[in-house]
């Protein structure tokens, strides 16, 4: 206690000091218990980049450890993240758009990560889902929903692939692209910034197919994480449509964003799971204080039934559907009666 | 064919800031009439209310208007009207029924979203003029010293009312609760939301000052224009009126 007023003089004199490093400073994302009037500016996406204006801040009052954690760490300190999120996307809606922006203020605000891209993956035509139409159109719309983002982007290489893919195929294949690019990137910087770590880059990338689990990853390398909703979270007690060895690997290797309204259903659903249980430090629950049910299913249903679907997807998404004349009764009946991939694959390799 | 009778509807409100969701029960409301079979919605008013209103954390009216027109840039039949908010002082929500209404008696406007087998001619009817408001709205008549209950009935009688669900409502029961209400409901009009979405001004507010982003909660242009002018930061509280 004798060693706060030390500490508060300190902060002053290394605030004033810090000011100067505005950049880092303002990447710093204050965690929830620090009071602090920030610029709004820099939270406003739908620009090119940060955009870092106002150079007068008002800090005001602040938790004397977690202030200090804050200013000291830099940006190499602070885990990257990638979000990624895979499903149907059928058409995109401005719920799933806000998934992102919820996970991302959550993560940056912890303090401990920071989000730097964000992955909309739409799942391929083998899914055979009801109702899913072409993936070329669900990119586009895609595509159209994330023109405004300067995060997040739509990503087509599952699309693309022949058969279903499992999500955590996914969640390993941009894991691993990242970890390719971190390679390059860090052998064509101009910056040397730690010698050993192109090796040590390049060792781990052979490692890493064989010994995921075990190799912590290297604090540079950005980590993929899953976002996703409740009903994903929950669609794991699904029977056959999930792996559990994928379930384990997706949580314990790579991490789950779960944005919920009812964030004690989710909470109960990973107590009742050894699994979920074991890996829930790796499973962060966002609350949506927004009572929003937007489902792309609705979606669907208002359009066949000639109501609007303005304001609910982003106007060049409407637009686009509605010249296309996308979704209808018969585009609602394909795939009817045609066993989901998933269940078809896990109940056949059950029987074998 | 019988022709349908032209709707303009008016929504009242702070709009402090405007959101999706707001612009949602335009959109809730139009169907709503059009699947009746006997009106045609024709034109969308936003009025923002006055600064002198007094509503905790109301930015000044000429933003609010701002951000609204900016909303409404992409849409093709609602209009922001910033007679209510320019006018001297406060008024009661008939009064502003009542503006709206002369002014469109004194010059109607076209007709919009006509079938295109039809000839385009004049109106045959004169445009009705509804109060769009969301269920909770609806609630507050029973607030005592909220509403007079003349102006009440005024409404109900003499312009009528649409009225969009909202989560925690229930508006036929605010109805049959008020005997005003049950008598002339005929002319309330309850539409259902499909889509729930919920988006409150007040978290969006809150949110902004947090430094969060509210990005798909309200248009990019309004995004923009909040931030530039540097509204509902935490310590704007001093530029409300």
């Amino acid at each position: 206690m004798v060693l706060y007023p030390l500490l508060n003089s300190l902060f002053l004199c290394f605030s004033r000091f810090l000011a100067l490093r505005v950049p880092a400073m303002r990447r710093a994302r204050a965690s929830p218990a620090i009071e602090c009037s920030f610029s709004v500016s820099r939270y406003f996406p739908g620009r090119t980049g940060e955009h870092l204006t106002d150079n007068k801040e008002d800090v005001r009052v602040f938790h004397l450890e977690q202030q200090l954690q804050v200013l000291t760490m830099d940006k190499s300190e602070k885990t990257e993240v990638v979000l990624l999120a895979c499903g149907s996307f059928n058409p995109i809606t401005n719920m799933h758009l806000r998934l992102f922006e919820l996970a991302k203020d959550y993560l940056n605000g912890t303090g401990k990560y920071r989000v730097i891209k964000g992955i909309i993956s739409p799942v391929g035509d083998a899914y055979k889902k009801k109702g899913l139409i072409p993936a070329h159109h669900r990119i586009i719309m895609a595509e159209l929903a994330t023109k405004s983002s300067n995060w997040v982007e739509v990503d087509t290489w599952e699309s693309l692939q022949k058969e279903w893919t499992e999500t955590v195929k996914v969640l390993r294949h941009h894991q691993e692209k990242l970890e390719a690019g971190n390679c390059d990137h860090r052998q064509n910087s101009p910056v040397v910034e730690r010698s050993g770590r192109k090796r040590k880059c390049l060792e781990e990338r052979q490692d890493s197919s064989q010994k995921k689990s075990l190799e912590p990853k290297t604090k540079g390398v950005p980590e993929v994480k899953l976002l996703c909703g409740a009903d994903l979270l929950e669609s794991f007690g699904v029977p056959n449509l999930w792996k559990s060895e994928d379930i384990t690997r997706i949580v314990a290797d790579y991490g789950l964003i779960c944005v919920t309204r009812d964030g004690s259903d989710a909470q109960k659903f990973i107590y009742e799971s050894d699994v979920l249980w074991k890996h829930q430090s790796n499973i962060h629950l966002v609350n949506e204080w927004i009572h929003n049910d937007i489902s792309s299913t609705k979606i669907r249903r208002a359009l066949r039934r000639g109501q609007s679907i303005r304001y609910l997807v982003p106007d060049l998404v409407q637009e686009y559907i509605e010249k296309h004349d996308l979704y209808s009764s018969e585009s609602e009946d394909r795939n009817v009666g045609v066993v989901l991939a998933p269940l078809q694959r896990n109940t056949a390799e059950a029987k074998s | 064919m019988k022709s349908r009778i032209p709707v303009v509807l008016l929504a009242c409100g702070s709009f402090n800031p405007i959101t999706y969701m707001h612009l949602r029960l335009f959109e809730v409301a139009r169907d709503h009439l059009h699947q009746t079979g006997m009106y045609q919605v024709t034109q969308g008013i936003i009025s923002p209310v006055n600064d002198d209103y007094g509503k905790k954390d109301l930015v000044a009216s000429q933003h609010r208007v701002a951000m609204a027109r900016l909303a409404l840039q992409t849409s093709d039949w609602i209009r922001v009207d910033p007679w209510e908010s320019e006018q001297p002082q406060w008024m009661e929500t008939v009064k502003v029924l009542r503006h709206h209404h002369s002014q469109l008696l004194r010059s109607p406007p076209p007709m919009e979203g006509s079938d295109p087998g039809q000839e385009p001619s004049a109106p045959t009817a004169a445009p009705q003029l509804k109060l769009l408001c969301g269920a909770d709205i609806l609630r507050t008549f029973q607030t005592p010293n909220l509403w007079e209950d003349a102006h009440i009935q005024e409404i109900v009688e003499k312009f009528g009312l649409v009225c969009v669900s909202r989560v925690g409502h229930d508006p036929k029961g605010y109805i049959l609760d008020s005997p005003i209400l049950r008598r002339y409901q005929h002319n309330i009009h309850l539409a259902r939301e499909p889509v729930q979405n919920e988006i409150s001004a007040t978290y969006v507010r809150r949110a902004l000052s947090q430094g969060q982003s509210v990005k798909y909660l309200l248009p990019d242009p309004v995004i923009a224009y909040i931030r530039d002018q540097g509204l509902y930061t935490k310590d704007s509280s001093w530029q409300t009126s």
